[in-house]
């Protein structure tokens, strides 16, 4: 598989990360690097495995609807970059 | 006078029990010696000495009052950069969450509280947990304290490099590929990463969610069992703690491993092993089989297959996971920027590092529409193979025992010019996550340039007393984990 500059250009799009120009030859060269060696795992035939997301067999964890304190929204606020006394701050989303 | 910093955690917890020290003596024992040396080690990102000091005191008439009886009850510890600490800044060594403070604790930091334990600080490590050297944090590399111009591993660096350097007596960091016993390895300190779901990750900033674990770093195996003991346990705010008995595992440790049978997996004494490290993890094989073990080569034909299967899934995980840095509930936000679509990614060009970028456009590679299921669910699959191949192992042995690292800690400069080789120092550790397995780093040997040589020991699921019984009956006939850098 190879990685071209679209791919990357995309991915980084999708991943809503900036690449320059010199970034993104140098994200082409080193996911390239990894890609290639991900190949290995080709090798391996796995046409009847199951994919396996959890170790453990998990069931639905579920607990009671009880109504507990949450954290206080100033406190909460005060790690934001910009906000008010009630909200985040962010630029205009809708034109 | 008894020297503080040299102490194991319990044997501090039992002198200040006696009334010959007091919780404050040994913090601030542990302070003097971050000053005289944090500036060469770089192991701590913050320090809280004031409120620390203040905590010490309050521990001290607790104890003195019969109300806190615990082991470690008065005993420092420091804490990766990744758990959150209420009101104390956790910044994952990224410029991202820079001036980040948590409004809450993570269940282990208000467990160890409960218990009378000190938090003194918290720790360097790779930015976002991703790296193998600590070379990735924002804020300097955490240094190897047997040799400061070798990197002190990774990605909880800081935890190893602040216990072998007597910063602490104790420290908690997070193992996702290997980040707690890799730098234990290349430290020369012991380092368990339990099985997953036994400690809750509730407050752990997620890198890979279903391989990331908390554990613990220490001078000793009892040590590390002392600290399991107080964080482990179901919570509720954690889906994937798992509802079991599971504490008791300090007094569970007996020493006997007599029948035990112990398996080496062929595949890591080939290729890419240094030879001083492979004659170290035999010759502790003849130790334990003097203690009565029995050691037999095993296979482990899919050793080749856990990398790639590693970086796929975490990669994946953490895409998704860091998808909410976009600076605007917390942490970085950019200066300048046109509109907020380009505010999310002037935001995070800016705020992650290099390596995290890489993991998060890779992540989001193998995701993708029309390469999901040539990566990400291969990779689900091989780690179903992978899993498979540990259950037919167990059936027969106990445990298995192998390097802990194919070498001995590199230097610094030389894993950031050759990542894939950065990513396999991690090749022995990483199959014990995706398998979600026990596993724990012992020292075990010194190479000829006197670095540290780290064993591991891989259990079935749940099998942490048993494992960590082999390590401690190790520690009990050795004195590898005894000992210190120079200077130190």
């Amino acid at each position: 598989m190879k990685i071209t500059k679209e791919i990357v250009e995309s991915v980084a799009n999708l991943s809503r990360i900036k690449l320059d120009e010199a970034a993104t030859v140098k994200m082409q060269t080193e996911l390239g690097a990894v890609i290639d060696y991900m190949e290995i795992l080709n090798s391996l035939d796995t046409k009847e495995i199951e994919p396996m997301s959890h170790i453990f067999s998990l069931n639905n964890v579920m607990r009671d609807d009880l109504i507990k304190p949450s954290i206080d929204r100033q406190e909460i606020l005060s790690n934001a970059p910009d906000h008010t006394d009630e909200t985040f701050v962010v630029p205009k989303t809708v034109g | 006078m008894m020297n503080i910093n040299k102490m194991t955690a319990l044997d501090i917890g039992a002198e200040i029990k006696k009334g010959n020290i007091t919780a404050v003596d040994a913090v601030k024992a542990f302070y003097d010696t971050i000053e005289s040396t944090d500036n060469i080690i770089n192991a701590f990102i913050t320090t809280n000495k004031a409120e620390a000091l203040r905590k010490a005191e309050d521990v001290q008439k607790k104890i003195d009052s019969g109300k806190l009886t615990g082991s470690l009850a008065g005993v420092p510890i420091a804490i990766k950069d990744n758990i959150c600490t209420k009101g104390m800044k956790t910044t994952c060594a990224s410029k991202m969450l820079g001036d980040f403070i948590p409004v809450y604790n993570a269940t282990v930091i208000e467990k160890l509280e409960q218990a009378g334990v000190i938090i003194i600080g918290k720790l360097n490590m790779d930015e976002f947990a991703m790296g193998s050297t600590n070379e990735t944090s924002y804020y300097g590399s955490c240094k190897n304290p047997w040799n400061t111009n070798k990197v002190s591993g990774g990605s909880s660096g800081g935890a190893a490099a602040s216990v072998a350097s007597n910063q602490v007596p104790m420290a908690l960091g997070s193992d996702t590929g290997g980040s707690i016993r890799q730098p234990a390895s290349y430290c020369g300190v012991t380092g368990f990463k339990p099985t997953y779901g036994t400690v809750s990750r509730y407050g752990l900033i997620a890198y890979a969610s279903s391989l990331d674990q908390i554990g613990p770093i220490a001078k000793s195996v009892q040590d590390c069992a002392a600290v399991m003991d107080v964080i482990c346990g179901k919570d509720e705010r954690d889906g994937t703690t798992l509802d079991i008995k599971y504490g008791g595992l300090l007094e569970s440790l007996n020493g006997n491993i007599k029948g035990m049978k112990i398996g080496l997996p062929k595949q890591c004494f080939d290729k890419g092993l240094d030879n001083q490290v492979k004659n170290s993890i035999l010759s502790m094989s003849d130790t334990l089989k003097e203690l009565g073990a029995q050691v037999d080569y095993i296979e482990m034909s899919f050793l080749d297959y856990v990398i790639p299967t590693y970086y796929i899934l975490a990669s994946a995980e953490a895409s998704s996971n860091l998808s909410r840095f976009d600076g605007v509930k917390f942490g970085f936000r950019a200066k300048s920027f046109d509109g907020v679509t380009d505010m999310y990614s002037v935001t995070r060009s800016e705020g992650f590092g290099d390596e995290v970028k890489k993991r998060i456009l890779l992540g989001t590679f193998v995701l993708s529409s029309g390469y999901y299921d040539a990566y990400y669910r291969k990779a689900l699959q091989v780690k179903s193979l992978i899993s498979k191949k540990f259950n037919e192992i167990f059936q027969n042995f106990d445990a298995i025992l192998c390097p802990t690292t194919p070498t001995t800690a590199p230097n610094l400069d030389q894993s950031l010019s050759d990542p894939l080789q950065m990513y396999l120092s991690d090749i022995y550790t990483v199959s014990a996550n995706l398998a979600g397995l026990p596993g724990l780093s012992i020292p075990c040997g010194f190479d000829q340039s006197g670095m540290p040589i780290g064993a591991q020991i891989i259990g079935a699921p749940l099998d942490d007393k048993k494992i960590l019984n082999i390590g401690f009956a190790y520690q009990q006939n050795t004195e590898f984990h005894k000992m210190s850098p120079k200077g130190v």
